[in-house]
């Protein structure tokens, strides 16, 4: 079969240039990957993980399950055009190859098959001719809500759409039109030789009515090459070129491989895959509350690929993990932003005035937080209950300790933070508790994460709906309806979503809001932002407040001294830490005074 | 328990404009605008988590370091914050003191390597 026509070039130097350029970049990633990495990779593709990883490109690069969860049209969109395309080259290439009967044929047979292979009247042809059309019509949908969607954005559940750099742009406009021209060249072949499908042939026939088909059809198979060849060479500066680094990022990743404290090849591997596809940007509370689009994460990742990061931008960010729990891709965006902040800081610490000191020894250590320290009801709630219950506590920062060491980490200054936790952990295990208990989401977060302890930690929301479970106190239950706030660090960051609310239901009513569990607004004090000043931490707190009185509750309870601190400002109803309801709600029964119990018996 | 309530008296010092290096203070009032409405009024200091363990730390002083441009005073113990943001939390003038504290860091970087600022 003859194959070969002048216009196959840019398609063919656009494939190779792609080819080549990408592949050096895979071979660079991998060269310059931590050692340790690079194990990982060895033992991985020769392990079971293999099937997870080829499931998981299936299901995320081709089928984009995780964009249809935000919304369906997006997931149909991203769907079609990718699942739709890779059938079309799979299909394209089978249809070629048997045609042919070459099984190593050249990679533009099956793009321009139709070109230079008319008499398609074999038995299979009727099979192939319809599957394609079909395909690209397929295709052509998601195209079509592509152009849609730039008009509309919010029909797919976007308020804002990313605002592209000019190699996106040249490869958006080249990618949108790609297949109606493959339609166009397609069907004016058929019209003059009835080569194609039900699309095609269709379309092909109508245009020979009043066209004149021969004369186009070379000009039009020309374009169609073109845009695929720019496509291709503009495709590794684009944004494009998620599609083939995300298949490897999804493999490293089911291999164990992490972005922790600094930016490794890895790193740099999960800022290629993000397709700017932008639902972080709706997302991103300085989005929706202060209408500052830049620190959104997709705009972050363009400046660390850039190589152009800001200390503005990196600063400007609650680290509320919104972003992260809704990127398709899953990229590790908080991570991100906290390395790019200890690349950007002087980590200086001086912490040797820190002396341990020698803490009583207790079943059961509660630590309050500096946070707690500043709201004392809470502080006072938790003492009331720990005594009520009859337990054997000692109070480790009773005269106000060191911090935790998680505001540290959340400015990028990893090696002071390292320093208090060693000072912290040391006073907690010198107190031969069983179980660690604190009052803050901040200090919950990373004593579960970060400190290593032998030991069990719990949050109080935890702590105490044990203790109720077990029967060590009473609570009675009221009216009242309340609405609950995840904080930031227990919900999304420790994945405490259910205890609070299980425990706040024996006392009260529990109402709903749009932004529960995963979808938690941040209350706006978040000390993750240095950037954010008094005044926009209150407006983002206001429309917070908003949200949550959807429902007309009569009160709101949160689980972490800061958000509590934070919803006080413009408070409409009251705010209540969950450990003051309980407090307030224990029934007064008659507990044996020194009572003690065991930690098994408390925690289960 | 050693409390300091940030109402010490400071070290007596002549007002000595040849030793007043304004760098620092020009580069905090560039990149943190709360910064000019501290009013010392010292509640930072009260609630410091840094200065309930240590007499040297007092984070109202280095605010007034600052203005007086003695650098070496603030290089000295800027490094012992703990970022905890309880000091923020209390300041009832709004100002952003972490903001402060890690630009202050950053300029004392610059500074000691003859950057310019
Ligand atoms: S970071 Fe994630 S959510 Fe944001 S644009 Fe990239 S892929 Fe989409
Ligand atoms: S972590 Fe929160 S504040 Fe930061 S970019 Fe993501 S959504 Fe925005
Ligand atoms: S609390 Fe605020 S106003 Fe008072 S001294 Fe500290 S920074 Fe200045
Ligand atoms: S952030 Fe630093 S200065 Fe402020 S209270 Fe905490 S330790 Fe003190």
């Amino acid at each position: 079969m003859n194959s070969f026509d002048i216009f196959v070039l840019p398609f063919a130097i656009g494939l190779y240039t792609l080819l080549i350029v990408f592949f050096a970049k895979v071979f660079d990633w991998i060269k310059h990957l931590p050692v340790g990495d690079r194990r990982k990779i060895g033992r991985g593709i020769r392990s079971r993980k293999l099937f997870g990883v080829v499931k998981e490109i299936f299901l995320e690069s081709l089928i984009h399950r995780r964009i249809f969860k935000v919304n369906p049209l997006l997931g149909y969109m991203h769907m079609s055009l990718a699942f739709g395309w890779f059938l079309l080259i799979v299909l394209g290439a089978a249809e070629s190859k048997i045609y042919g009967r070459d099984l190593l044929n050249t990679p533009w047979d099956p793009i321009f098959f139709k070109y230079f292979k008319h008499d398609t009247n074999e038995f299979h042809s009727a099979f192939f001719n319809f599957t394609m059309d079909f395909l690209l019509l397929f295709v052509l949908s998601g195209v079509f809500l592509a152009y849609l969607k730039r008009i509309y954005a919010r029909l797919f559940g976007l308020k804002k759409t990313t605002k592209h750099i000019f190699f996106d742009r040249l490869a958006i406009i080249s990618l949108w039109l790609i297949f109606p021209l493959r339609l166009l060249a397609e069907s004016l072949t058929s019209g003059i030789y009835h080569n194609g499908g039900f699309l095609t042939d269709g379309l092909g026939s109508f245009l020979a009515g009043f066209m004149p088909v021969g004369h186009l059809e070379y000009t039009a198979w020309w374009l169609y090459s073109l845009s695929v060849g720019a496509f291709f060479v503009a495709l590794p500066y684009s944004r494009y070129m998620h599609i083939p680094t995300e298949i490897l990022l999804i493999a490293m990743r089911r291999f164990g491989i992490k972005t922790t404290t600094t930016f490794t090849n890895f790193s740099q591997i999960e800022v290629y895959s993000c397709p700017r596809c932008g639902i972080c940007i709706d997302k991103c509370q300085m989005t929706s509350a202060l209408g500052n689009e830049k620190p959104a994460s997709v705009y972050f990742l363009n400046t660390i690929r850039a190589q152009k990061v800001k200390p503005g931008l990196s600063f400007d960010c609650m680290i509320c993990g919104r972003c992260e729990q809704y990127c398709p891709v899953g990229i590790s965006l908080m991570n991100h932003r906290l390395v790019q902040r200890n690349k950007l800081i002087s980590n200086g610490y001086n912490f040797q005035f820190l002396k341990n000191g020698i803490p009583e020894k207790a079943r059961i250590a509660y630590y309050a937080g500096c946070m707690t320290h500043l709201t004392p009801s809470i502080e006072k709630a938790m003492i009331k209950i720990l005594e009520k219950a009859g337990t054997d506590f000692v109070f480790i920062d009773k005269d106000g300790g060191a911090c935790c060491g998680r505001p540290m980490m959340l400015s990028g200054n990893f090696e002071g933070a390292e320093k208090l936790i060693e000072f912290n952990r040391n006073n907690i295990l010198k107190s031969c508790a069983d179980i660690l208990v604190t009052s803050c989401a901040i200090c919950y977060k990373v004593f579960k994460s970060n400190y290593d302890l032998p030991l069990k930690v719990l949050h109080h929301s935890e702590f105490i709906l044990e203790l109720v479970k077990s029967g060590k106190i009473n609570i009675n239950k009221s009216g009242l309806r309340a609405v609950y706030h995840d904080p930031c660090e227990l919900g999304r960051g420790s994945k405490v979503y259910e205890e609070p609310r299980e425990l706040l239901s024996h006392a009260l009513e529990l109402v709903s809001t749009g932004y529960d569990r995963e979808n938690a607004l941040c209350c706006g004090g978040s000390l993750g932002n240095i950037m954010l000043g008094y005044e926009e931490k209150n407006k983002i707190n206001a429309a917070v407040w908003k949200e949550m009185m959807v429902n007309d509750p009569e009160m709101l309870v949160t689980a972490c001294p800061l958000c509590k601190k934070t919803f006080n400002k413009n408070a409409p109803v009251p705010v209540r830490d969950i450990a003051e309801i309980i407090a307030d709600a224990v029934q007064i029964s008659p507990v044996k005074p020194n009572h003690q119990l065991a930690p098994e018996q408390i925690a289960g | 328990m050693n409390q300091d309530w940030g109402y010490g008296i400071n070290k007596d010092r002549q007002i000595d404009f040849d030793r007043n290096d304004r760098r620092l203070a020009e580069y905090i009032r560039k990149y943190v605008p709360s910064y000019k409405l501290c009013i010392s009024c010292g509640a930072c200091t009260a609630t410091c988590s840094t200065a309930n363990l240590t007499d040297f730390y007092n984070i109202r002083r280095l605010n007034i370091f600052l203005m007086r441009g003695e650098i070496d005073e603030i290089a000295k113990h800027i490094d012992k914050c703990m970022f905890c943001g309880k000091c923020e939390l209390v300041c009832p003038r709004g100002v952003n003191t972490r903001q402060v504290i890690l630009i202050m860091k950053e300029g004392i970087k610059k500074i000691k390597q003859n950057e310019q600022l």
